[in-house]
């Protein structure tokens, strides 16, 4: 490698801020190269496509996309509820607190849900028998994974009612699911889901289905709990506006991969991939004055049997070059100013502080000497 | 019993349409109903575009359909150009309401899964009465005006299109039968964001294209502001505050419209993340008496139970129906 530019003594890295979770620790979850690929009769569908992540106990990564972008076959393959079978290829690899999801055995694999890792689906009902009451959901988890006789299991499950915001926690547990309203459905899933206090939570479009005040209140409801149990969640949306404020760390998919990666307020204050600002553009704002013009990105996301080659972005792309049509870019190309921050694009927003130019200090030096007249 | 209130009525001038008492019930069983919208008024001048805000299962749509006589409402008056809807017969309703249409929130199973875009965008043309001479050609100006080419689409079935371009189908339909008011049920809330741009932007030109006044029917706070001029808040089929688009965010003052506000997500960054008890929605069945949000509001005393508020003026264009808040509650500047 090429010695270090000189200028970088003076360190473009800010002290990091809080937001380096678990930056030393070994993080609960590492996700290499992860590729998810259906054999259909159309062709193979790359649902993810070379995914790496990583999140340390307590921190709240949000995964943001459109539809069909790989969001749930990302969350459904780092669960193991997607593993390698007749038509469904799964490489790369996923760990979580070290072991390695797809090379268990389905027994093993089975064993890790419920205290390692925990899902919650936008449709409560998936988790829930419609003829077993909402009691008999939690005791029947409570006494297999951890072993409580019935009367401790009962006890505890009023606990995780109460906990997860239920009013009438005795009363509610002789109820069945069709009794209760879509948002103390997703509750009671929630409170499913923590019963064996998993390391890890994935919720997939949590509150997709709930009317808009229900969501905020189960969004502030997994922000307490995961805070409280220092949990790491892994947030999916397609709503942006669900991942800023909530996350620590956002992931933006786009076609099976990840276009950017960092911060939640870098992201949404300085997005450097086309993608992310064209989306985050996109955006009605409440601070929006009425009939502003929307920013819109022309064309439909690919088809994903058969993705464009490059750059999966370069079709519908304002800054799309000719080397974007050929070459796909390197998916995690770290900033140099900021290692947490790595955006996949040829020609990312804004220039690296230090690129050929040696120049590491970004922008500063342009505005001292290039002053008026 | 007199709904929520008319002041918010603008007598001197001349709208497009106009809904007098209107009330919306659903028989349930023997003895019961769903009171889905309970005495609505409202008025919409032309090229305004109102915007109908509200949780879900607050009554909007039933308001939407009612006004397009999609079941015609239980009571109540709707006139379009001063013809009332709800006293025509078929034939004359359905050339009267012609000049009233109606797109909804799911645009794929809106549309019949077995003709093709020509066809679905005709199809208005004939159900409504007209005949066209020139017919292909105004649907192909049609298509293009919503943003498809006619020569892609043309023979395409619905499946063979994605959502945002579904969605332009129905808007093609529509605009098919020159209206002067387009009633939008959600018409973007199944769509991805970057679709949802696209149509957003689409109806606004097709507003100023076809000279159109809108009601837009959504849950989005922010997406109902982008788009609205005025704004209606409705809560358990009665309004609760009407007020300028451009004041949604900072002068609104009723606690429910407070309550939609504070739980966009854009709107509770480093807010409070406590866990609050679950609140439920009321059975629509029997509705709370007085004021029907009282069983979730912060300020609700003994007269919300009792004495039902109704809508009163705090200020230029701006209404609320609350026993517990005035003028002085308004934001200034
Ligand atoms: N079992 C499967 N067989 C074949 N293709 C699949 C399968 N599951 C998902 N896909 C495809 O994989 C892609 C990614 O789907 P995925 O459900 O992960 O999208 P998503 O980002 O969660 O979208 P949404 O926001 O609509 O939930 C899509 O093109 C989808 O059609
Ligand atoms: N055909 C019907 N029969 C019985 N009840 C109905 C019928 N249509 C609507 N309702 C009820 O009327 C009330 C208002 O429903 P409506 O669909 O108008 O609400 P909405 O505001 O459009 O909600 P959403 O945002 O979910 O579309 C609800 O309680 C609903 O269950
Ligand atoms: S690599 Fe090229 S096409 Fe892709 S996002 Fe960057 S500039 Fe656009
Ligand atoms: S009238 Fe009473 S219950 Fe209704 S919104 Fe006002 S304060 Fe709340
Ligand atoms: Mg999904
Ligand atoms: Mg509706």
């Amino acid at each position: 490698m090429t010695p270090e530019p000189p200028m970088s003594q003076e360190p473009p890295m800010t002290p990091e801020p809080p937001v380096t979770v678990g930056s030393t620790a070994t993080p609960l979850l590492e996700v290499d190269d992860l590729r998810t690929t259906f054999h259909t009769p159309r062709g193979a569908v790359r649902a993810v496509d070379g995914v790496s992540l990583r999140l340390s106990a307590g921190e709240t990564i949000g995964v943001v996309g459109e539809s069909g972008s790989g969001k749930s076959v990302l969350g459904r393959t780092i669960m193991g509820l997607i593993s390698a079978g007749p038509a469904t290829e799964v490489q790369g690899t996923v760990r979580i607190g070290g072991r390695d999801v797809h090379a268990l055995a389905p027994g093993e694999r089975r064993r890790l849900w419920g205290p390692e890792v925990a899902m919650v689906f936008q449709d409560p009902m998936t988790s829930l028998n419609p003829t077993k009451r909402i009691g008999t959901h939690l005791t029947e988890t409570l006494r297999l994974h951890l072993g409580l006789r019935r009367g401790a299991a009962a006890d505890r499950a009023i606990e995780l009612l109460v906990q997860v915001g239920i009013p009438e926690p005795r009363r509610r547990v002789r109820q069945f699911p069709h009794e209760l309203s879509g948002g103390m459905r997703q509750r009671v899933v929630i409170a499913l889901a923590l019963a064996c206090s998993p390391k890890l939570l994935i919720a997939d479009e949590p509150t997709t289905a709930l009317d808009v005040t229900v969501q905020k209140q189960i969004l502030d409801l997994l922000g307490t709990l995961a805070e409280r149990l220092d949990m790491a969640t892994i947030l999916i949306s397609h709503d942006l506006g669900v991942i800023a404020g909530r996350t620590d760390r956002v992931a933006v998919m786009y076609a099976g991969r990840i276009a950017e990666t960092a911060a939640t307020a870098a992201v949404f204050e300085h997005p450097l991939h086309p993608y992310t600002d064209a989306l985050i553009g996109s955006i009605p704002r409440l601070s929006n004055e009425p009939h502003a013009e929307l920013r819109v990105i022309d064309g439909n996301p690919p088809d994903m049997s058969a993705p464009p080659p490059g750059c999966r972005f370069a079709p519908r792309c304002v800054h799309a070059f000719e080397r974007c049509r050929e070459e796909a870019p390197p998916p995690h190309e770290p900033l140099a100013y900021d290692a947490r921050h790595s955006v996949a694009c040829h020609a990312p927003l804004l220039p690296a502080p230090n690129a050929d130019s040696g120049n590491a200090d970004s922008g500063n030096a342009d505005s001292m000497n290039g002053g008026d007249d | 019993m007199a709904g929520s209130g008319t002041v918010h009525l603008r007598e001197s001038e001349q709208p497009v349409l106009s809904v007098r008492d209107l009330v919306v019930e659903f028989p349930v069983g023997r003895r019961q109903k769903v009171h889905a919208v309970s005495g609505l008024n409202l008025d919409l001048l032309a090229g305004e575009t109102l915007g109908i805000l509200g949780e879900s299962g607050c009554g909007k749509s039933s308001a939407g359909r009612a006004f397009m006589q999609m079941p015609p409402p239980t009571s109540g008056s709707v006139l379009l150009h001063g013809t009332e809807l709800t006293r025509l017969r078929s034939r004359e309703l359905r050339r009267a309401r012609a000049k009233m249409q109606m797109i909804m929130q799911d645009p794929v199973s809106s549309l019949n899964p077995r003709r093709r875009v020509r066809d679905l965008v005709a199809e208005g043309l004939s159900i409504w009465g007209f005949e066209g001479e020139d017919e292909d050609r105004l649907i192909r100006e049609t298509l293009h005006a919503v943003g498809l080419e006619p020569e892609v689409v043309w023979n395409r079935r619905p499946h063979e299109l994605s959502g945002g371009q579904c969605q332009r189908v129905c808007i093609a339909r529509a605009l098919m039968l020159k209206p002067s008011v387009l009633i939008c049920d959600e018409p973007v809330a199944s769509l991805d964001v970057s679709v949802q741009a696209q149509i957003l932007n689409l109806l606004e030109r097709s507003k100023r294209s076809h000279l159109l006044s809108l009601v837009f029917i959504a849950h989005d706070v922010a997406v109902v502001k982008n788009i609205s001029d005025r704004v209606m808040v409705l809560y358990l089929g009665k309004t609760c505050e009407v007020l300028p688009s451009a004041h949604l965010d900072t002068r609104a003052v009723h606690p429910y419209t407070r309550l939609l506000l504070a739980s966009v997500p854009e709107a509770t960054e480093g807010g409070s993340r406590q866990t609050q008890p679950a609140t439920e929605l009321p059975s629509p069945l029997d509705p709370p008496s007085g004021c029907r949000f009282r069983t979730r509001c912060p300020l609700a005393t003994d007269r919300c139970a009792a004495e039902e508020p109704v809508l009163r003026e705090l200020g230029p264009g701006h209404f609320v129906a609350c026993h517990h808040v005035d003028a002085a509650h308004v934001p200034t500047a």
